[in-house]
């Protein structure tokens, strides 16, 4: 997550501490983690999501703070005036890499083609936050043999869903899922059984996630830092060709508006993901945002314009010839009925300018307002 | 709506009416279940027991249609315990005393034996809104199709005004907007009302303006709805029309009439992404451009401006909507409609709308604008009417309770209502496409009260004839304590259960919205339907 916490804004009576030997100000009530983030000191973590209330179960984003015994998880502790902060001290990346070399003896290999054999790695289009796991693998140099033996968390691969696998052999057991579904989403659809080696991320009575309160929209995956939870529509395409790329757009379905962003490989759509920083949903999406985008490129869409013919059937035709008939029909209706015998309904599904050139030829063909949209049905 | 999403956690007191949010407009509702969990006061009104009840504190199961009976006694009890914000009312409002007048007569108890709740609940509703220092109503079709639709909108307004829950954080009268960019298209002036930024058509120096920019006269009056216009098609006065991206007959009352009313044009032209039901009626079809693959803008239901943005290149020939319309005003001959990209007719938009003012193709990239946005330096308007009403005076309306359209009777004993589903969108040209939908939901049910399916002779997962006046469908049973004793509910989502040969029985005299949500039918049990094809 490389969500930034707001800055103090002048109303706020901003007090100051020390962070690694700079004063720096904060706000009441924000975390050592949100204020050293501010500064892009790149204190690591692993079960925190800007979104969701502090948790402090990876320990990765403690840090030093003078008169305190022990370091402290930055992400629960509250920022105190004058407090001296050190986030990268020598002790405390060696303490990082103990706990990340813990957690790897977690993580067992994906089997996905992507960065194969690198502890963590996982395809990206798992999901948003997929690649933290092994982004911190790398960073600190770890590998997962070191702490080898028993896991936690068993893959549910009986559940059959299209959309989210639930590839729980690689899950570290951050709780990001259980939380963004109760914090965020209200769902309550999944939670944690038993603990220590034996902890495993379920539903009510262990079973699929149709027969629970799941509504399928994906934030689970999506925040899930090691693909544990992965966008199993998205996988189906892990064999596409092609730099992946991201392209900031607005969900096509209902008025919320939620960005997201379109993932492609070459010239296909692959998945969609949530925009995090989206003004309207802020990182939520629902499950048609999330999944139902490939009609886009399904094999039933109109690809060249049709004309009636003398037999009555819909055939191919040219542009021109489509257009020419398109355009002399309304003339002959102006011509031979006058200007209230064509009308427009414009889409409340198209951009617009759509819309607006709609508008605009029925007033400048017809100088009517013979126009309106699909909002009264 | 008058108040931005991200306003949704700060009433004390959310007032849900209509609204089916958590399956319609997901995202929002996630934003009411925080509000919930940190505190906020929540009220559902909804004949069907929709899953947002489960976060209510109070739950009014109200009777379909029934909505200006129970504002009316709301407002009855705001006013009878001196509930309503004076100061607000005398500052910003008029016509106060001949509604204050009108509302003492509609008790509780009245609108108890028309809504079919308690009147100790809709008094309790009316003490958590009007009691409340922010309150905010919410509200999707549910209030709007009706033939009291305006009606509805308007009780709304009335207890806003008299509670001052305007203009204000937290508050506000915020209608849910169904479609991605169906504020967008009334932004633009697709509609018969005004042009472009809602400026009145009926307004002799408009009609002027756009006279003058569109290079012909036009007339200072408003046009035709759509409703209208399939009724002037039947008779022959309209003989062309240019249908955009909507799949009219599926999606529009009355079927039959609306198919009739298509076979009966000379010239139709449909652009569209997919073949539908309704191409199928077209003499010309044109190949549109789809979302991914066409840059553009819309406008979401809290007035905010974003681009859209093409991720891949169009499937076969198709072009944009743009370009398309562009292309037949050019062989009619119009000046006006030589635009080389998406961003040119934006711009001309913005030159041309007052709200839009202050806003350009580049100015919107982030989306951080909500409109109005009348001049370059303004920062847009998250919240509406903050300070003054733009036409001066928030003005209450003395409404009455009118009964629906068609009742139910001895031959139509049970109420039909209709909507939407999570996992299906409108005539699933789109999310019918995307691979998975399925598993969720494969196929359309009728949900039915268990007691109902009981009585009725139907049985869960069997099949129903549904019959209005207007026509007949044959859908599979499902018995659900969602559905109210009486009321049964469909989604028009699947095309091989038409809901739509039902409906149509009324629509608003103002708007002509039909009365989608109130269909009187009868419910028999029938055989499995003949697979076709």
């Amino acid at each position: 997550m490389t969500e930034t916490a707001p800055i103090p804004t002048k109303t706020q009576r901003a007090s100051t501490l020390v962070l690694d030997g700079v004063e720096v100000p904060f706000q009441d009530g924000e975390s050592l983690y949100q204020v050293a983030q501010r500064h892009r000191s790149e204190v690591p973590t692993l079960c925190y999501d800007p979104r969701l209330d502090a948790f402090g179960a990876c320990r990765l984003c403690v840090v030093e703070v003078e008169g305190f015994r022990t370091p402290v998880a930055s992400c629960t502790t509250r920022a105190a005036a004058g407090m001296k902060v050190r986030t990268r001290t020598d002790a405390l990346e060696q303490h990082r890499k103990t706990l990340l070399e813990l957690v790897a003896s977690e993580s067992r290999d994906s089997g996905d083609a992507h960065g194969k054999g690198t502890p963590g790695h996982v395809d990206p289009l798992r999901g948003y936050a997929s690649q933290e796991l092994a982004t911190l693998t790398a960073r600190y140099a770890v590998d997962g043999t070191r702490f080898a033996g028993a896991h936690s968390g068993r893959s549910h691969r009986e559940d059959d869903n299209p959309f989210l696998l639930r590839d729980y052999d690689l899950c570290i057991s951050c709780y990001r899922c259980v939380r963004v579904c109760a914090e965020r989403e209200g769902d309550h659809a999944i939670s944690v059984a038993n603990r220590g080696f034996h902890t495993q991320i379920t539903t009510e009575f262990g079973g699929k996630l149709l027969d629970s309160s799941c509504t399928f929209c994906g934030q689970c995956v999506q925040t899930c830092p090691t693909g544990a939870l992965a966008d199993r529509k998205a996988m189906r395409n892990a064999g596409q060709p092609g730099e992946l790329t991201k392209t900031r757009t607005v969900c096509p379905y209902c008025g919320v508006g939620c960005s997201v962003d379109i993932v492609t490989r070459g010239e296909r759509i692959v998945a969609v993901q949530p925009a995090m920083d989206g003004p309207a949903n802020e990182g939520a999406l629902c499950v048609k945002g999330q999944f139902a985008w490939d009609h886009v490129q399904h094999p039933e869409r109109l690809k060249t314009p049709l004309v009636r013919d003398a037999a009555g059937r819909l055939v191919p035709a040219s542009w021109d010839e489509a257009l020419g008939r398109a355009a002399a029909g309304f003339a002959k209706a102006l011509r031979e009925h006058g200007d209230e015998s064509i009308y427009a309904i414009a889409s409340g599904r198209a951009p617009h300018e759509s819309a607006y050139t709609i508008q605009k030829l029925i007033r400048a063909a017809a100088g009517t307002n013979f126009v309106d949209n699909c909002s009264r049905a | 709506m008058s108040n931005p999403l991200r306003d949704m956690d700060k009433p004390e007191t959310i007032f849900c009416i209509g609204t089916n949010m958590t399956e319609c407009h997901p995202v929002a509702a996630t934003r009411i279940k925080r509000a919930v969990a940190k505190g906020a006061h929540l009220i559902v009104a909804d004949p069907r027991r929709i899953p947002l009840v489960e976060y209510a504190e109070l739950y009014l199961p109200i009777r379909v249609g029934s909505d200006v009976a129970l504002l009316l006694a709301m407002a009855h009890v705001i006013e009878r315990e001196g509930l309503v914000d004076e100061e607000f009312v005398a500052a910003r409002t008029q016509d106060f005393a001949a509604f204050r007048e009108h509302v003492r007569r509609f008790t509780p108890e009245w609108a108890e034996s028309i809504c079919q709740v308690p009147a100790a609940d809709i008094a309790r509703a009316a003490r958590l809104y009007g009691g409340a220092s922010r309150a905010a109503i919410y509200y999707t079709l549910g209030i709007t199709e009706h033939i009291c639709g305006v009606d509805n909108v308007q009780s709304l307004c009335n207890l806003a005004l008299m509670t001052g829950n305007l203009g204000k954080e937290g508050a506000g009268i915020n209608p849910m907007r169904g479609q991605n960019n169906i504020q967008g298209a009334g932004d633009c002036g697709a509609i018969p009302a005004n042009f472009p930024g809602f400026q009145a058509c009926d307004d002799p120096a408009n009609a002027a303006k756009f006279a003058k920019l569109y290079g012909r006269p036009i007339q200072a009056r408003k046009g035709i709805t759509k409703v209208h216009a399939l009724e002037r098609a039947t008779d022959g006065r309209i003989r062309a029309m240019l249908i955009c991206g909507e799949n009219t007959v599926v999606s529009d009352p009355d079927r039959h009439h609306c198919e009739k009313a298509l076979n009966s044009l000379d010239h139709l032209v449909v652009i569209d992404v997919f073949p539908t039901e309704t191409t199928a009626l077209a003499d010309v079809v044109l190949p549109a451009t789809a979302w991914g693959e066409t840059d553009g803008v819309y406008t979401n239901t809290e007035r905010r401006v974003q681009r859209v943005r093409a991720a891949v290149p169009p499937q076969g020939e198709a072009r944009p909507d743009w370009w398309i319309v562009s292309q037949i005003g050019r062989r009619l001959g119009l000046p006006g409609f030589e635009y080389e990209a998406a961003r040119d007719v934006f711009d001309e938009l913005c030159s041309v709308s007052p709200i839009y003012a202050g806003l350009d193709w580049d100015r919107i990239e982030d989306g951080a604008y909500q409109w109005p946005v009348p001049d370059r330096n303004h920062p847009g308007t998250p919240i509406l009417h903050v300070g003054e009403f733009k036409n001066g005076r928030g003005r209450f309306n003395v409404i009455s309770y009118r009964d629906p359209a068609e009742v139910v009777d001895a031959e139509y004993p049970v109420w039909l209502t209709t909507g939407r589903r999570l996992e299906a969108y409108h005539t699933r040209t789109m999310s019918g496409r995307a691979a998975g939908m399925d598993y969720l939901l494969n196929e359309e049910t009728v949900e039915v009260h268990p007691d109902n399916v009981r009585a009725w002779g139907l049985s869960d997962g069997g099949f129903a004839r549904v019959t209005s006046r207007r026509g007949s469908i044959v859908v599979r049973v499902e018995a659900t304590p969602q559905s109210p004793r009486g009321t049964v509910f469909c989604s028009f989502s699947f095309g091989d259960v038409p809901v739509n040969v039902l409906t149509g029985g009324g629509y608003d005299p103002v708007t002509t919205t039909a009365e989608l949500k109130v269909c009187p039918v009868r419910v028999e049990p029938c055989a499995a339907p003949v697979p076709t094809a």
